[in-house]
C-alpha cells in the first residue's frame, strides 16, 4: 500500500532564530499537516504563520479559546499574518496545524491549528489566506518580532489521497 | 519513502473489564506519538475523568482545558494532580454503547525538555449532558516518555470493548 502520511521537511533550531520557512514545498500532496513544538525568546508573543512570504494584509482568523479561567472567542480580520496562542519562554507549547487543498489555484487557502500552551492557552483556530496561489512556502514565527528558541522543533508532513 | 505513521500497539478491553489501559516500552525511535482511543467505564454517572500518568510519574502535571456539556462552555487550569486529566470519558448512564473517543498528540516525546500534550476528547450521549474537551497539557519532565497508562479518575473500571491504538510518527 503505497504511504499517505510523508515527512516533507523537519528541522530543530540549533539557535535561536527570527523565523523558520519551509520552502519549495512539493505539489504532489492533498493536504498539509505542521507539528511544532516551540518557544519564543520573549513571551506573550503569538505563533504566526505567513504563506508564500506574503506579508500583506490577506489573512484572518476566528480562534475558540480556553486561558483557565475563561471561554473566549477572537476575531482578527486583514492581518498581516495567521494567529493562534502565545509562546511560552521555554519550549513547551505545541501547534498541530491542517492545510486543506494547499495546492489548488482556485480557491482561498483554509488552515485548522490547534494551538496548545498549557501555561496560556488551548485554542482551536481556523484560519483563512485569501489567495489563490498553490501555497509553496511556510514561514513561522513568533509574530515575524521576536526569536523562536533553541530545541525548537518544526516538521511538515504531506497527505496523499492517492 | 518510508512509513511516518506506523501502528506500535493496540489495547481493547476483554470481558472482565480492566482498571487501565497502559503501553510500555515504547520505542524511542519516532518523532511524535497519537494515542487514539473510545473508552467508557463503570462509573455510575454520564461522564468521568480520563486521566493518564507518563513512566509512572505521579507528579509534575499541568493543563488548561476549554471544555462543553451541552449548556455551558468554560476554561479552567489544573495543577498538583497524580496524572493528567485528558477529557471526560463516558460513565455508565450514558446512553447505552455509546463511548468516549479521543486523540491525544504528544510531540517530541523523546526530546530534553519537558513534553507537551495536545488532546481533543468527547462524549456523547442522547440526552441533555454531554462533553467536549479541547486540552492544552504539560509534563514538567525531560524525561524520554517510555509508559503511557490511561484510568479513570476515581478508580472505575474500563468497560468491555474500550480500546485504546499508540501510534509512532516518524519524521526521519
Amino acid at each position: 500500500m503505497a504511504s499517505t502520511y510523508e515527512k516533507i521537511a523537519t528541522t530543530t533550531l540549533s539557535s535561536a532564530a527570527a523565523s523558520y520557512t519551509f520552502s519549495s514545498i512539493s505539489g504532489a500532496y492533498t493536504d498539509l499537516v505542521l507539528i511544532v513544538n516551540a518557544g519564543a525568546s520573549s513571551p506573550s508573543y503569538d505563533y504566526a504563520m505567513r504563506f508564500n512570504s506574503d506579508s500583506g494584509n490577506n489573512y484572518s482568523v476566528t480562534r475558540l479559546r480556553g486561558n483557565g479561567s475563561t471561554a473566549s472567542s477572537l476575531r482578527t480580520s486583514n492581518n498581516s499574518f495567521m494567529n493562534s496562542t502565545a509562546l511560552p519562554s521555554d519550549v513547551s507549547a505545541n501547534f498541530i496545524t491542517s492545510i486543506q487543498n494547499y495546492s489548488n489555484t482556485t480557491t482561498y487557502k483554509t488552515a485548522l491549528i490547534r494551538a496548545n500552551n498549557a501555561a496560556g492557552a488551548t485554542e482551536a483556530v481556523v484560519g483563512l489566506w485569501r489567495n489563490t496561489a498553490a501555497i509553496t512556502s511556510i514561514t513561522i514565527s513568533p509574530e515575524f518580532l521576536v526569536n523562536l528558541l533553541a530545541g525548537s522543533t518544526l516538521t511538515l508532513y504531506g497527505i496523499k489521497a492517492a | 519513502m518510508a512509513t511516518t505513521y506506523t501502528l506500535i500497539s493496540s489495547v481493547t478491553v476483554g470481558s472482565g473489564g480492566a482498571a487501565n489501559i497502559e503501553f510500555t516500552s515504547i520505542p524511542a525511535t519516532y518523532t511524535d506519538l497519537s494515542v487514539v482511543f473510545s473508552i467508557r467505564c463503570v462509573r455510575s454517572s454520564v461522564v468521568e475523568p480520563g486521566m493518564l500518568r507518563f513512566n509512572s510519574s505521579t507528579s509534575n502535571y499541568s493543563l488548561r482545558r476549554l471544555n462543553a456539556d451541552g449548556s455551558t462552555v468554560a476554561s479552567s487550569a489544573v495543577s498538583g494532580e497524580t496524572g493528567m486529566i485528558f477529557g471526560d470519558i463516558n460513565g455508565d448512564t450514558a446512553t447505552s454503547n455509546t463511548f468516549g473517543n479521543g486523540s491525544i498528540y504528544i510531540p517530541n516525546y523523546t526530546g530534553s525538555n519537558f513534553k507537551s500534550i495536545s488532546t481533543d476528547v468527547v462524549v456523547e450521549n442522547n440526552a441533555t449532558e454531554s462533553s467536549q474537551y479541547l486540552l492544552a497539557g504539560l509534563w514538567s519532565d525531560t524525561s524520554a516518555i517510555t509508559t503511557i497508562r490511561l484510568y479513570s479518575r476515581n478508580s472505575h473500571n474500563f468497560k468491555q470493548y474500550s480500546t485504546a491504538y499508540l501510534y509512532g510518527i516518524s519524521s526521519s
